[in-house]
């Protein structure tokens, strides 16, 4: 016979009510007041249809018929990508050591995340901007745009992989009686490699991504040629150079998944 | 010989983990640190090969003072004194081989270091005591594929490899189970004496230090209380160095437990 029914409600997320209906009619009355006042133009959103209806046409079928233009941009894209992973993640090994705890004092410490922090924060197409103000339009922009990309992701991502590791290999190997630089390449680096090179995998694909976005902004590479087919009106050959760059994404997608999963 | 006078340690302001510590030790003797986790047992161990920074006193080692050291003397004087770990510390992801010779790392050059070509004299003298303690076999094999007995003898011959003139051991079987942990100390024991070296080890399992070691150093808030022969180790001093737990009781759930669970 069981004794009388006990229930149970999980207790709400913001305890006190006052507070909770604050916050919920605050949202409500934020929407009701800011809606209203979106500055959407009907009838040219109605205009837009219309033309992109009228790109897809002339985007469908997909040309192909200036396909060494295509491959020359991507050979060019493949090329900055490997270049900039090559210098980025070269740049980036070196930099996290200076920027983590554990292994750096305090001022080289502030410097080394200071640098990993200013190439983190901006886009690369502002830096691609940057760049190709700086160096001219083409390929060498593209490189140094995403060298800074990869140093602000590899050197981040490594750092703070060096900041996890174990510390007692590092202590036997300062008991031997071990200099500095033997005791990162024996306790430090067997340590951190499995990371160092998915990371490497993991930016190359990325790379390879980016470029074709920083190419839209003149620093070379498939996103170039696509700019320049868009801005001539060809939207069939336009149609085909985002069909090619999908593709050799998703493959090498594939490709590096394959890689860091044997390998890690 | 080891001579340690008014060794002190303070981490900040606190109170200090070492305080005015004086211990000598002599010729070949095997040594035994006891005492309750946090009577500084490890800093004391630490501050003598200086991975951890004394804050006064005097520590020398055949007559060197090693609290003045800085650089290259430093690094010479640590690779005259060899450390076994309580985790092992081996580097996982290398070949046993390879941890082995890192114990030659304070006398070879960078360059034999990162390529790998270590004098054949090292490379004879690894599997001599890889022999002996009974690993040869696993030279090739990557160190975390080892039990945890396995594991501490190349933690041993590493140490061995330094050529030291004193063998710190900082509580190096409390991460095995009884029976592994027993072979580790005979095996601490017999090459002990076999090298004539000297051996400090800190140690958590009491009936251990009582049975294979000469000396027994008990510490408590960062002095030493008590420093004889096992056999003068009774219930009060027990109970001094360990108050709070009655002595018998400890020393017979030592004796059946081991020391896997102290940290």
């Amino acid at each position: 016979m069981p004794s009388e029914m006990r229930h149970w409600k999980k207790p709400p997320t913001i305890e006190n009510p006052i507070v909770r209906w604050g916050i919920y009619s605050a949202i409500v009355i934020y929407l009701a007041v800011t809606i209203p006042t979106l500055p959407i133009n009907w009838p040219r959103v109605m205009e837009g249809i219309g033309r992109a209806s009228q790109i897809f046409n002339g985007a469908f079928p997909p040309s192909f018929e200036r396909s060494e233009l295509l491959i020359d941009g991507f050979v060019e894209s493949l090329r900055i990508a490997v270049l900039a992973t090559v210098f980025g993640v070269g740049l980036s090994v070196p930099l996290a050591f200076l920027a983590a705890r554990n292994l750096s004092p305090m001022p080289v410490y502030i410097l080394g995340r200071g640098i990993i922090i200013l190439a983190r924060s901006f886009h690369p197409v502002i830096v691609a901007i940057l760049f190709v103000k700086a160096v001219g339009f083409g390929p060498l922009a593209g490189v140094l745009t995403l060298i800074v990309y990869s140093i602000g992701f590899v050197a981040k991502m490594l750092a703070e992989r060096i900041e996890e590791i174990d510390f007692g290999q590092v202590e036997a190997m300062r008991a031997t009686g071990a200099s500095r630089i033997l005791i990162i390449f024996y306790a430090v680096f067997p340590q951190i490699i499995p990371r160092q090179v998915g990371l490497s995998i993991y930016q190359l694909d990325s790379n390879l991504r980016a470029s074709a976005v920083v190419g839209i902004v003149g620093a070379g590479g498939i996103g170039s040629t696509l700019a320049n087919a868009f801005g001539r009106y060809d939207y069939d050959f336009a149609l085909a150079i985002t069909m090619v760059i999908v593709g050799v994404i998703l493959i090498s997608e594939g490709i590096s998944g394959q890689i860091r999963k044997r390998y890690a | 010989m080891l001579e340690i006078s008014g060794l002190t340690k303070r981490y900040g302001d606190g109170e200090p983990v070492l305080s005015n510590l004086d211990l000598n030790v002599k010729g070949q003797n095997i040594v035994s640190i006891i005492g309750s986790s946090g009577a500084g047992k490890s800093t004391l161990l630490r501050c003598i090969n200086r991975l951890v920074e004394p804050s006064s006193g005097s520590i020398k080692l055949n007559s060197l003072e090693i609290t003045s050291l800085s650089g290259k003397a430093l690094r010479e004087a640590r690779r005259k004194t060899g450390m076994v770990f309580q985790g092992f510390n081996l580097v996982d992801r290398l070949t046993v081989m390879e941890n082995v010779q890192a114990g030659r790392l304070g006398y070879i050059s960078t360059w034999q270091a990162l390529s790998r070509r270590y004098p054949q004299a090292d490379i004879q003298r690894a599997y001599e005591l890889m022999e002996r303690v009974g690993i040869a076999h696993y030279a090739n094999q990557r160190a975390d594929q080892l039990s945890g007995g396995e594991r501490q003898r190349v933690g041993v011959v590493r140490a061995l490899m330094q050529e030291p003139d004193i063998l710190l051991c900082d509580e190096p079987t409390a991460s095995l189970d009884p029976r592994t942990s027993e072979q580790i100390m005979v095996l601490l024991r017999t090459l002990a004496e076999e090298l004539a070296l000297p051996v400090i080890i800190n140690i958590h399992n009491v009936a251990e230090a009582k049975e294979y070691t000469d000396r027994i150093v008990g510490m408590r808030f960062g002095k030493i209380i008590f420093d004889d022969v096992p056999t003068s180790l009774d219930d009060k001093a027990m109970n001094d160095i360990y108050s709070g737990t009655p002595a018998s009781d400890r020393l017979s759930t030592e004796t059946t437990q081991g020391a896997v669970h102290h940290a």
